[in-house]
């Protein structure tokens, strides 16, 4: 008897409390204390009330966090060392060996160059492939079955009739692209490299696509085509410094030829490095300014 | 150096090239073959890893190009993370497996692609984070993690998936952001972007006193973000509708792999760079340890009130990842061993959980609402017993996983009598907790609501995928539940050698 009564309340808790008769109910909000039937007040008849209440307390709180956070981080730059300090701790072997032996060690002249595609080559092939993911899931979000009929949108929908950016594009638009593959391809000889080079070449495509129009880019430079030539570059990024990863911490040897630092065919992989990131980097600029500027027609 | 010693290399580089690769495969099932295969390999490679460290019996640096620590990009491996990366690889052919139906149903064919390429770089970026001996290299893998996590979780493209992606997205920004601001405060304290460069540094400033306030702010930093983006209590607001809007074998990748890739590094961290000492002197354990219990229980609470099944199994992941911070707040070298076997244990269970609450869902026609999968057990027996398994597992029954870990925390918690007190009463009070809301769902899911509606086999065509899938999980979960003692050395063994 006792077993059996044990058995019941068992079931009925698996059930949902007593009070719950939906049928079917493993467990509700009303087997708490305190749940829907005394929250039943009449007087609060405005359901946006709770909401707005909420949202009201979520901008104090935001607010609040973000000025602490301010002023706790305001007071630690105060503790930093200052800007030029030569006893500052970043003032030590590391910068001084990229300085110092970096031309020799790696064939740049440009010492930012040395840096991010040889000494940390790593680190930037994971900063192209963030690149190559956010193209990829802006894609993957915008992109649907019926992405043949695309319309324009957005401020420069109609300026392929403006003879202002005409004119001023027809003449524009050359000297970015020369400058754009100047900066890409002597990012190894002076300041510059692939992500600023790159940044210039997309801006070019950008404003090209503004004149011409989006649909006459597209059969140019499709999402395909960007996206391939975005695999293309990572892919030779990943067999080049592949094969100086391998040989490097193996201890190989079979380096690449340096080169005379200065000359334009020098510093091993870095140029054609450079021009991987450069491809990449307007492939991505581009890519996210026709797709979030086309509208999908149903 | 022998050649095993490359593993580490080409396991980020296999499963980047995999994902690279992608868009060039526009067949949704090859894709997913790939991604598979490319997780086989790297699985393979990192159990031979794993036998060649524990056989040596000591960890190695691995230079990524010709220049070694303070200069050039380097990854570090040892049994800790050989064994983390098998597991995050054997979780992501599972969990891929277990779900494989319903992603070919949720996502569209032309996408399916996209979907894999996400999977791909999401392993890539977790092993990168679990081999990496560079903070900053850390970093731009954090990038890759949070940008493929969201892929994964808009891959269903419909409204609330998109809402999650979102909030995941800004949260999880705000997270790389502090913890981005940690290391730009660390490097300009230590001069430092490589973890053997820095540790000298970091312990050199907190002996001296010198810079101790952008010390501690650094610190906090580094240690808020990674909590951020590994949900820990107070942050654990994205976790549940990104894991519950995913598809099926979205869900188990990102509940396995994701958060637990943050609380590698995290550890890597602390035993690598900060150092426990330092980083109790600094009060941040005893942060993170108040964080651990109060999100071991209103997690707990707050998967009680739950009525969506993969909601509920959402909040009961940010418990357990709160058990995991508990016993990193422990701030004793068993809390850390605690923590990495309730790494273990959770990552092997909770796909578990969702692939079988994939599987029922299914069985109801698709409702995820609790009461709508009552019966359903019985039209998918074996989704039942993967269920009830995982659900037991994390309630603490003897034998499995869950409870070798709890055990050991406990154990652990003993160690230090100021703690001890706090951390077995909420111990206790969370299992309980878990007790009741997992049990109630497991009676629920094996027992109709009205007798004799239920069919008694499934109508669909045996799913082969999920069945090996639920039983290698079972397999793993009884696994390390009973092999407490070689698990617990091994983990001493990589902890030590970290």
């Amino acid at each position: 008897m006792k077993n059996k009564s044990l058995l019941h309340r068992f079931v009925d808790w698996v059930n949902g409390d007593v009070a719950d008769d939906r049928p079917g109910n493993i467990r509700t909000v009303g087997s708490l204390p305190e749940a829907k039937p005394p929250k039943e007040k009449p007087e609060h008849t405005d359901p946006l009330r709770h909401l707005n209440r909420q949202i009201a307390a979520y901008r104090v709180s935001a607010v609040l966090v973000c000025v602490s956070l301010m002023l706790a981080l305001t007071y630690t730059v105060l503790c930093l060392p200052t800007y030029n300090d030569p006893s500052a701790p970043t003032n030590n072997e590391v910068s001084q060996r990229y300085v110092e032996q970096g031309m020799e060690e790696t064939g740049a002249v440009n010492t930012v160059a040395g840096m991010i595609l040889d000494y940390r080559a790593f680190d930037t092939f994971g900063e192209s492939t963030v690149l190559f993911t956010a193209t990829a899931a802006v894609l993957f979000i915008t992109l649907s079955k019926h992405t043949k009929e695309w319309t324009e949108r957005g401020p420069f929908a109609d300026s392929s009739k403006d003879p202002i950016l005409q004119v001023v594009g027809k003449i524009l638009l050359p000297m970015i692209f020369v400058y754009g593959i100047y900066v890409v391809l002597n990012g190894h000889l002076s300041p510059g490299g692939g992500f600023s080079g790159g940044a210039v070449l997309g801006g070019g495509l950008i404003l090209a696509s503004s004149m011409f129009g989006q649909k006459k880019m597209v059969r140019v430079l499709s999402a395909n085509v960007t996206t391939g030539l975005s695999v293309a570059c990572l892919l030779a990024y990943a067999a080049m410094k592949g094969y100086s990863f391998f040989t490097g911490a193996n201890h190989v040897g079979w380096e690449i030829p340096k080169g005379t630092p200065g000359d334009i065919l020098s510093s091993g992989f870095i140029l054609p490095l450079n021009i991987c990131v450069g491809i990449i980097v307007a492939c991505t600029m581009f890519s996210f300014y026709s797709l979030f500027s086309q509208v999908e027609e149903e | 150096m022998p050649f095993v010693n490359n593993v580490p290399f080409f396991s980020i580089f296999i499963a980047m090239l995999g994902g690279i690769v992608m868009p060039l495969i526009k067949n949704g099932r090859i894709a997913l073959r790939v991604t598979e295969a490319a997780a086989a390999i790297i699985g393979v490679l990192s159990a031979w890893l794993l036998c060649a460290v524990v056989a040596s019996g000591e960890s190695f640096t691995y230079m990524m190009g010709h220049f070694p620590a303070p200069w050039g990009n380097e990854l570090r491996a040892g049994p800790l993370e050989a064994m983390m990366a098998l597991a995050f690889c054997m979780i992501m052919i599972l969990g891929l497996e277990g779900g494989r139906r319903d992603m070919f149903d949720d996502i569209s064919a032309h996408k399916q692609n996209s979907y894999c390429l996400m999977l791909n770089l999401l392993l890539a970026s977790v092993l990168a984070l679990v081999y990496t001996n560079d903070v900053f290299t850390a970093y731009v893998f954090i990038e890759i993690n949070a940008i493929s996590a969201c892929g994964i979780v808009m891959a269903r493209r419909f409204g609330n998936s998109l809402v999650a992606a979102v909030r995941y997205l800004v949260i999880s920004c705000v997270g790389s952001g502090l913890f981005l601001m940690g290391i730009v405060l660390l490097y300009t304290c230590t001069g430092q972007l490589l973890m053997p460069g820095m540790d000298t540094a970091v312990q050199a400033l907190a002996a001296s006193g010198e810079y101790r306030v952008p010390l501690l702010i650094a610190v906090a930093l580094v240690a808020v973000g990674l909590s951020i983006k590994s949900a820990l209590f107070p942050f654990y607001g994205w976790l549940p509708n990104a894991y519950a809007s995913a598809t099926t074998s979205g869900s188990a990748v990102q509940a396995g792999l994701i958060s637990k890739g943050y609380v590698i590094l995290f550890i890597k961290l602390i035993y690598r760079v900060f150092t426990l000492e330092v980083m109790r002197d600094l009060h941040i354990l005893q942060a993170l340890f108040v964080m651990g219990l109060s999100g071991m229980i209103i997690a707990s609470i707050r998967a009680y009130q739950e009525q969506s099944t993969k909601r509920m199994l959402g909040f009961s992941s940010a418990a357990q990842i709160a058990y995991i911070f508990m016993g990193i707040g422990l701030g004793t070298h068993e809390g850390m061993v605690a923590a990495c076997y309730q790494i273990l244990a959770h990552t092997i269970t909770k796909p578990l959980l969702f692939t079988s609450a994939g599987m029922l869902i299914r069985s109801a026609h698709g409702s995820k609402n609790l009461h709508d999968l009552r019966g359903t057990a019985r039209k998918n027996p074996l989704a039942g017993v993967g269920f009830t398994i995982g659900g037991l597992s994390l309630c603490g029954l003897p034998l499995l996983a869950g409870f070798a870990a709890k055990y050991y925390l406990g154990v652990a918690a003993m160690g230090d009598p100021k703690k001890m007190l706090f951390a077995l009463l909420v111990l206790a009070g969370s299992s309980v907790l878990n007790a009741m809301y997992y049990l109630p769902a497991i009676v629920g899911i094996w027992f109709p609501a009205d007798k004799g509606a239920a069919e008694p086999l499934a109508e669909e065509r045996e799913d082969k995928g999920f069945i090996l899938s639920t039983a290698v999980f079972i397999g793993l979960n009884i696994f390390l539940g009973v092999a407490i003692g070689p698990m617990i050395k091994l983990i001493e063994l990589g902890l030590s050698l970290l």
